[in-house]
């Protein structure tokens, strides 16, 4: 064990190291908060802020969280969600993509949006909240719009996708983008009441789920708006979704959707 | 012959969520669509017997329809 592992060792307390005892072994050593998280995990300590993640994660998939990325498309109502999930799961990078900036009707359900930072690009206001949340978390702000042309680019190097848009077009190019560059996406939409979740993996494509019967079509959002209930829940299940395709584990909604009405607390499950 | 209409989300409002209808032999999906009064442009998925079909499937007695509205809010 190395000067390091023996230092933070000696500060364990019950298997776990305090984000004061993380910190200042960052600033003795000269390393990142992540990289003492890291080694923290190596040696099967905890840190403590994920204490009440242990039961359900084992500390090699808190380990696999630090160092994997989640590209966010959107950061609005799901997206807001999302971000926040995501920097407290402890996913160690976070792409987060959305041109917008924040206007007085996303304050009824964009959980990053507030009377202080109407005007503020939604990226910049989402790298500022992580940061106040879990400073292993690195948000890269990309102030740009998802499209055919720069999607490959952005998507680089992400381990998994979390698709947050606010438009269906949009989205059948993020499903084709992420099949061909085999990265995992958690596909998620809402209108009103209602919502819908499905994850696709490689070879198993989803566009049928959000192609229209006529074209031209428009998504039910137009005329049922968005209340702030929804987002939260379909994000939710979004992130766990994420969780689960980076670390490998459980069952995802890969091959089926799942479908929500909350007006009347129904779940209803669609086979492609 | 029979189909059982099954609409989903906003479908729903101000009409059946579940319905046993009559409509006469050769009637496609898109016949119950119009009969019910949905605009094709805000339907996504259809299915019957929870098999995906479009909307020139002809149906048969005693099969199940759903319907669900295309949804992309984010």
């Amino acid at each position: 064990m190395g000067r390091l592992g023996t230092y933070l060792t000696g500060l364990a307390i019950d298997g776990f190291i305090s984000g004061s005892s993380q910190l200042e072994a960052a600033l003795r050593f000269d390393l990142t908060f992540a990289e003492v998280e890291a080694e923290i995990l190596e040696l099967g300590f905890w840190p403590a802020r994920y204490q009440r993640n242990r039961q359900s994660i084992t500390c090699e998939g808190q380990l696999d969280l630090l160092r994997n990325t989640a590209a966010v498309i959107g950061c609005g109502g799901l997206g807001g969600y999302v971000i926040e999930e995501l920097a407290r799961l402890g996913v160690g990078r976070i792409v987060a993509i959305d041109p917008d900036v924040f206007e007085e009707h996303n304050l009824n359900r964009q959980l990053l949006a507030t009377l202080g930072n109407l005007g503020e690009y939604k990226v910049t206001a989402a790298a500022r909240r992580v940061r106040g949340i879990n400073p292993v978390v690195v948000l890269v702000p990309h102030r740009t719009a998802f499209s055919a042309e720069n999607g490959r680019e952005l998507l680089a190097g992400a381990t998994v996708v979390v698709d947050g848009l606010d438009n269906i077009a949009t989205r059948v190019e993020l499903i084709g983008i992420c099949g061909e560059l085999g990265i995992p996406l958690v596909h998620g939409a809402i209108a009103g009441w209602y919502g819908q979740v499905a994850t696709q993996v490689t070879g198993d494509g989803i566009s049928r789920l959000l192609s229209c019967a006529e074209a031209g079509g428009r998504g039910a959002e137009t005329l049922l708006g968005n209340p702030p209930f929804t987002p939260a829940v379909v994000a939710s299940l979004q992130v766990a979704e994420a969780c689960k395709a980076i670390l490998a584990q459980g069952k995802t909604a890969s091959g089926r959707m799942q479908t929500l009405n909350r007006l009347e607390m129904e779940f209803e499950e669609i086979r492609l | 012959m029979q189909v059982t209409v099954k609409l989903f989300a906003s479908f729903r409002t101000g009409r059946a969520p579940i319905e046993l209808c009559e409509y006469p032999d050769g009637a496609t999906v898109a016949d119950v669509v119009a009969d019910k009064g949905i605009p094709a442009g805000e339907i996504s998925i259809m299915l019957v017997d929870s098999c995906h079909v479009n909307l020139d499937r002809i149906l048969a007695d005693g099969e199940i329809l759903a319907i669900f509205p295309l949804l992309g809010g984010g």
